[in-house]
């Protein structure tokens, strides 16, 4: 689904975001990427976000070069991708309803639907009665789950989740990686970053872990190899 | 979703905008208030000033002073023909007893004048025409023609006419400043023009600015560039629509009290009357102003924000 095809971020000439990196990651993976600050994990997401654009290499999903998309391509492939960040990035001017049903308006699903599928997603990460809630009103475990929710309401083939939980108590923490969990057994592609341990070897899943733009590890039942 | 729909729903997120971010479209609807005070009271200014000046030009005449036996049907038929011409607005007969009529109340107060008319015995005033031209550049000529004759016409005998005063160095300084006032004018309105499109221009960019991590959201779940600018563009609407609301009906005291302070100086320009019967004309103006600074600002400010990497 995912190829990185060695993949280099240059910044000069002793400064690598990703230095070569190649990687394929398959439909249906539930993939965390692990490292250190400043290990390349947020420059590779940025990478398949088309957030930033590689020295050299290609990024492929679904056998297409994603760094040749014209604008508008841009805007329909973006449209197949849920993100998820460690600082939420909700409308503040908007309800958990309206940040949801947002990502279903900009893609042109009419109100009906939009009636129809929002209160699910809002079961899904528990959050029903607070769907008239601002971002303000609502902590930072519930407002990562509206960022969850909105990522996920158009069925998205790929989920990106960057330090989902950076900003997150232990509780909070377990309930956001459960969230993601259910998500990823209903079929979606998960990619998380984290450099949080427990949330690694909690998963049981496959762990790439990364070390100053390269990848130094790759487990397919990981536990975290860094430190 | 339909054309409509999609419509629909920008000005819905569009309002939503104006109305939750409160500061924000307060600090936009003052900007665009402000620019478009001046818009207003340049077109407000442009029509005082040329009533200001037109009064002045009414005051401007020729005035053609007949020889003491002249007769007055003779004048009285130079009038009538002077009132065909093309460049004369408007020709006012002054009798030799009109005239002495005149100078004995401009004299009132001087006691010694009177009393030396008074020995005279006879009125030693003559007859005039006062002429006043359809506009300033016409005076020259016209005093030209009745100097010379031209305007006159041979069934008039020579001496007919005493004297003809033009005021001309008056009529060409007048005619100097009128035209100097109005480039000025013309000027000035130009560039409040730009800096107030300017004014409005950074607050809005300022105001995208603020939102720009709401635009990178945006962005991310997919949205097209139009689905973006839209609802800013109908922010930009809103401020000029609002800001034009509030013009409108603060010009109201402030002409009121033009008008009562000025009125009487300035050879009665009613300021306040003719706001009142333009206020639908300068009230569209200024909304087609408002909404077009807006329209354009948003536009312009939301752009470099669109383009992808």
């Amino acid at each position: 689904m995912i190829f990185f095809d060695k993949v280099t971020k240059k910044y000069s000439d002793d400064s690598f975001g990703l230095n070569e990196v190649t990687l394929s990651i398959q439909p249906g993976e539930f993939v965390s990427i692990v490292g250190h600050s400043g290990a390349g994990k947020t420059t590779l997401l940025k990478m398949l976000l088309i957030e930033d654009r590689p020295t050299s290499g290609n990024v492929f999903f679904e056998s297409v070069d994603i760094h040749n998309l014209r604008s508008r391509e841009i805007t329909m492939y973006r449209r197949r991708i849920g993100t998820v960040f460690q600082d939420f990035r909700l409308l503040p001017d908007r309800t958990t309803y309206e940040n949801i049903a947002f990502a279903m308006e900009v893609i042109g699903r009419p109100d009906s639907e939009i009636e129809n599928d929002v209160p699910h997603v809002l079961d899904l990460v528990d959050l029903s009665t607070k769907a008239w809630h601002f971002p303000h009103e609502l902590s930072g475990g519930e407002r990562q789950r509206v960022a969850i929710a909105r990522a996920i309401i158009n069925q998205p083939d790929l989920l990106i989740a960057d330090e989902p939980t950076g900003n997150l108590d232990p509780v909070n923490t377990y309930e956001i990686v459960q969230v993601l969990k259910r998500i990823n057994d209903m079929g979606t592609t998960v990619l998380l970053t984290t450099h949080n341990k427990g949330v690694i070897d909690s998963l049981e899943r496959r762990v790439i872990t990364m070390k100053q733009g390269t990848i130094i590890g790759d487990d397919p039942k990981g536990k975290t190899t860094m430190m | 979703m339909n054309f409509f729909e999609s419509i629909q729903r920008v000005f819905k997120w569009g309002t939503i905008g104006f109305l939750r971010n409160g500061t924000v479209s307060f600090s936009a609807v003052l900007v665009t208030t402000i620019a478009l005070f001046m818009i207003c009271s340049t077109m407000l200014a442009n029509f005082f000033l040329n009533g200001t000046l037109r009064s002045l030009e009414d005051k401007l005449d020729i005035n053609v002073y007949f020889s003491v036996d002249a007769k007055e049907v003779d004048i009285l038929a130079l009038k009538a023909k002077l009132d065909r011409s093309q460049e004369i607005a408007k020709t006012e007969y002054v009798s030799k007893e009109q005239a002495l009529e005149e100078f004995n109340v401009r004299h009132k107060d001087d006691e010694l004048t009177i009393q030396a008319l008074e020995l005279l015995g006879t009125n030693p005033l003559s007859a005039r025409l006062n002429i006043q031209a359809t506009s300033l550049d016409k005076y020259e000529g016209i005093a030209n023609g009745l100097s010379s004759g031209s305007l006159v016409g041979a069934e008039f005998k020579d001496g007919f006419i005493d004297k003809v005063s033009d005021n001309r160095l008056v009529i060409q300084r007048m005619n100097n400043l009128i035209n100097g006032v109005r480039r000025a004018g013309s000027i000035l309105a130009i560039v409040l023009l730009s800096i107030s499109f300017l004014i409005i221009f950074n607050t809005i960019r300022l105001v995208i600015y603020i939102s720009k991590n709401e635009i990178s959201v945006m962005k991310l779940v997919g949205a097209g560039n139009a689905t973006i600018q839209g609802p800013f563009i109908v922010e930009g609407i809103m401020y000029g629509v609002v800001a034009t609301i509030i013009t409108t009906i603060s010009f109201f005291p402030i002409t009121l009290y033009i008008k009562n302070h000025t009125q009487d100086l300035y050879g009665g320009i009613d300021l306040y009357s003719y706001y009142i019967g333009h206020f639908f004309q300068i009230f569209f103006i200024l909304l087609g102003a408002g909404i077009l600074l807006g329209c354009l600002s948003s536009l312009l400010a939301v752009h470099k924000y669109l383009k992808n990497i």
